[in-house]
């Protein structure tokens, strides 16, 4: 099959600009090496849209932070994933603090960035009881949202598939060749040619650009921490808190998920590539970080702690754009605030292709639009009762901690779904408190009649992440 | 073959209990017993029975029955009571708030969602399965780490096996009923890791499970790493210092696709906390009186949401109280208050009930912290009572009848668990 442009990598980055390809009749495909989209370095993500005042215009980061930032509730209406613009509040400690908030203060002015406020700290304390009696005054941000990544990811895929995209999953690329007008892509599942590639592979982009004879830019992983707390905290904090930032972090926050889970963190330590291990100091770094900001805050609470690796290229700035290798456009060294810029970078990486040769001739079948997925949990009781009446699966809850029902476990399957981590990104089935304890197996059961799959063959993410082993195979008899 | 159907679900009952394990049908049946009319158990399994169902092993309803049952077995006794005395059962529905006066919104597949209307009403909606997460054990995060509850709903339920080598983290009674399970249908168990200096399960256990099948039991030992990029394939177990300092320098990998984890049970109170019911931060379930009634008037609550049992017959007996007390309070023959306060003392880490009345005959549940050969168990200046033995894995009994409390005339009980000599001296 030969297609217009071959985009290696499915994280947010891939995933938007497919969908923005998908908005012109091309013929495109979107590839990467786990089972789903996002389960890269995206699904590991934050979550937080930054309010765009973090980044210096200077750079590509500073630049796309706020450009991205404004193209989210349009994204997120069309799409109809949650979010929300919870606003974030910057503290500070000492006058060194209140200095740095100045300095952002006057580079989001600069930078356009609407709503700020200087909060003193009464009403800080007003607004967030939660929080230190220590800090002296705040920096408010109205424009700080918050996302699921994951769910940004799977509606930007559904979406740009939808438009006729076409994906390949469990796909690693193994080897590119240069051939005569484009590239010839070998992969897991196979060989594909393309006029055009574009490298999101995120981490392993310098793998990637190495393969079509590119030298750098080199990728690092810096990885980090995130300790998720009981719901039970929900309003603990209202909005997005962060410290004063440092010249190289934005420090240790506390994140009022979209579905309301408290999460603290993240850490930020140079790491090995598939280095996604939590460790006992990084818990310790989070909670002594965090009780400065909140000292309310305790280990106690937590439910379920993750690693992600942030992809870094030198000069810490993104690097998108064309290449020595015509045809061949990257979008390397994404990191914070990679989700943030996302909508912006996929534009930018378009533009790149239209000035690299590549015809855009608007489809106009293109449908922005995806049905927003059912939610039983935040629907009010009388959408609940209507939502059982129209189809009992709705009445059947699967998992109790999050109130998630069957009907919504098969709708993401129906959606794409195919393994634990799959429902459990789309459906928040697993992610409660229990952690999956009495739901799993439900799942799996759904999985395996409504995907059609032996219950052994379901996973937790793809690959050799096996849940279950039939009895002949690993018990009596062997 | 005995039914659960009934009619047609009332608008209004005498008494409903949530949650239709072995708790919720002793407290129906103790509801049915002092009076109440109309009772319902709501359960959102597709039959009640609980997590009996999936403890296919012997051991149950010794004292209850006087005679050796599974779980499955013992469930089904209290079943064909709850069914004979005309007790309706709502399965494959869900309590979604107990909100206001004491009228619960129900969501079922039969029929929609429905509120319906109780004069009381008994929380039994049992425990959860402490996981990775509450703990945070370091390292990578491949399938493969398990509760041990799951992987016996696996095992004995689903007929799938969860790994081949399996290693247990923490010595609660499930972890050691699944070593010895595991070991039964193939899979070898490398070790059972137990953070504390003493087993959390019962001596039973440790003797049935672990040494008649030569597992090991490593004490003062834990899962310090979970290693493995998409399937667990090794864990590093380190010992444990003073203050629970892992010595991870001092650990070793051990080979492994699959951790079961067994490091407690948490009861399930987010219906408790809607009701914002006063909890106890030791049991994490409410707080109730001697008749089993939590603070707030007509709920009442037993079994695993209070506090965590060892013995499923000892589930039973606090759910009948609990039930007869709903019926009565229903009924209006609601008794007396409470008039003197337990509090756990010295090596005690709690006690249930918290209140109880010097008029009536209580039964009182408590653990130690700390494993005690002979030792003393104290009734504030009242009462003392030789023991045998406590260990934290064995719930302490003791039976509070009016004729101790003759000459006690404070509000409140202290109760201790000292050595022997100690006591005696007291």
């Amino acid at each position: 099959m030969r297609y217009d442009v071959i985009i290696v990598g499915a994280g947010v980055v891939g995933c938007a600009v497919a969908r923005e390809l998908s908005r012109y009749r091309l013929d495109v495909l979107l590839m990467d090496k786990e089972c789903e989209a996002g389960f890269g370095t995206s699904k590991a993500n934050s979550g937080i849209i930054h309010a765009g005042h973090h980044g210096d215009p200077a750079t590509l980061k500073g630049r796309l932070e706020w450009e991205g930032n404004q193209a989210w509730d349009r994204l997120a209406d069309e799409l109809g994933f949650g979010f929300e613009r919870i606003g974030e509040l910057t503290v500070a400690f000492d006058d060194d603090d209140r200095r740095t908030l100045s300095e952002l203060e006057a580079q989001g002015r600069d930078k356009g960035v609407t709503g700020l406020e200087r909060w003193d700290a009464e009403r800080v304390r007003r607004e967030e009881p939660a929080l230190s009696e220590e800090i002296v005054e705040a920096l408010f941000a109205p424009t700080a949202g918050v996302v699921n990544p994951y769910e940004a990811c799977f509606t930007l895929a559904e979406n740009a598939h939808a438009n006729g995209v076409v994906t390949s999953f469990e796909d690693p690329v193994i080897s590119i060749d240069r051939i005569d007008d484009g590239f010839r892509v070998h992969g897991r599942n196979g060989t594909v040619d393309g006029r055009f590639v574009v490298n999101a592979a995120g981490l392993f982009a310098d793998e990637i650009a190495a393969m079509v004879g590119l030298d750098g830019p080199t990728i690092r992983a810096r990885k980090g921490e995130e300790y998720l707390l009981d719901k039970r905290l929900q309003g603990y904090v209202k909005r997005l808190i962060f410290p004063s930032p440092t010249p190289t972090s934005k420090g240790v926050l506390i994140i009022p998920t979209y579905d309301g889970t408290l999460m603290v963190g993240p850490t930020a330590h140079w790491a090995l590539k598939d280095d996604l291990t939590t460790t006992a100091e990084g818990a310790a770094e989070v909670f002594e970080k965090v009780r400065r900001l909140a000292p309310g805050i305790s280990e106690r609470d937590c439910i379920a702690e993750f690693a992600g690796l942030r992809a870094v290229a030198e000069g810490e700035d993104f690097v998108v754009g064309p290449t020595a290798v015509p045809g061949f456009v990257q979008a390397a060294g994404i990191q914070s605030p990679g989700l943030t810029a996302a909508p912006a970078l996929a534009e930018m990486v378009v533009e790149a292709l239209k000035d690299e040769g590549l015809a855009l001739q608007a489809d106009p079948e293109f449908d922005p639009r995806l049905a927003p997925p059912v939610r039983f949990a935040t629907a009010s009781a009388e959408e609940q009762a209507a939502l059982v009446a129209s189809d009992p699966g709705y009445g059947r809850i699967v998992c109790r901690c999050e109130i998630v029902t069957e009907g919504e476990v098969v709708d993401a399957i129906e959606r794409g779904a195919r393994t634990l981590d799959g429902l459990k990104f789309r459906t928040r089935a697993g992610m409660g408190r229990c952690q999956g304890g009495f739901c799993t197996w439900r799942c799996m059961e759904l999985l395996s009649s409504e995907a059609d799959m032996p219950v052994p063959a379901v996973t937790k993410r793809g690959g050799g992440s096996w849940v279950v082993l039939p009895r002949e195979e690993a018990g009596r008899g062997h | 073959m005995v039914t659960d159907r009934f009619e047609q679900l009332a608008p209004a009952y005498d008494v409903i209990v949530v949650g239709g394990g072995p708790a919720g049908m002793a407290a129906a049946l103790g509801a049915r017993e002092t009076g109440a009319e109309r009772v319902l158990i709501v359960d959102r399994e597709g039959e009640a029975g609980g997590i009996l169902h999936q403890c296919i092993h012997a051991g149950f309803g010794l004292h209850w029955f006087g005679e050796e049952l599974t779980g499955p077995e013992y469930a089904q006794r209290f079943f064909e009571q709850v069914v004979e005395h005309e007790i309706d059962i709502l399965t494959d529905a869900y309590v979604l708030d107990a909100e206001g006066d004491l009228g619960v919104r129900v969501m079922s597949e039969r029929y929609g969602m429905r509120t319906v209307a109780g004069s009381a009403v008994v929380l039994a909606m049992g425990a959860r399965e402490r996981t990775r997460g509450a703990i945070r054990i370091p390292g990578q995060r491949p399938a493969g780490v398990m509760t041990a509850g799951f992987a016996q709903k696996l095992v004995n339920q689903a007929g799938y096996m969860p790994g081949k080598r399996v290693a247990i983290l923490g010595s609660g009674d499930i972890g050691l009923i699944m070593a010895r399970r595991l070991v039964l249908e193939g899979a070898e168990v490398v070790g059972v890791y137990e953070l504390m200096a003493h087993a959390n399960g019962s001596n039973r256990n440790i003797v049935q499970c672990l040494h008649d099948f030569d597992i090991p039991l490593h004490l003062s030992t834990t899962v310090s790493r979970i290693h493995g990029h998409e399937r667990v394939d090794k864990v590093t177990v380190a010992p444990v210092g003073e203050g629970y300092t892992v010595l991870e320098d001092q650990g070793s990998d051990v080979a492994c696709d699959t951790v079961l984890l067994s490091i407690g049970l948490i009861p399930e109170n987010e219906l408790s906390r809607q009701l914002r019911l006063r909890l106890d931060p030791a049991t994490g379930g409410p707080v109730v009186s001697g008749s089993m009634e939590t603070s707030r008037d007509g709920v009442f609550a037993c079994g695993n949401v209070v506090h965590v049992h060892d013995l499923v017959d000892h589930v039973s007996e606090e759910a009948t109280l609990a039930g007869r007390s709903a019926g009565a309070y229903a009924t209006g023959q609601a008794p007396g208050p409470d008039n003197v306060r337990l509090v756990p003392g010295e090596n005690v880490r709690y006690c249930v009930p918290h209140t109880i009345s010097t008029e009536r005959e209580h039964v009182v549940h408590m653990r130690v912290t700390r494993p005690f050969e002979a030792c003393t168990l104290r009734l504030g200046d009242v009462h003392a009572r030789p023991l045998r033995y406590a260990f934290p894995g064995e719930m302490v009994t003791v039976k509070v009848r009016p004729r101790i409390l003759k000459e006690f005339h404070g509000d409140t009980l202290k109760i201790d668990v000292v050595p022997r000599e100690e006591g005696m001296s007291a």
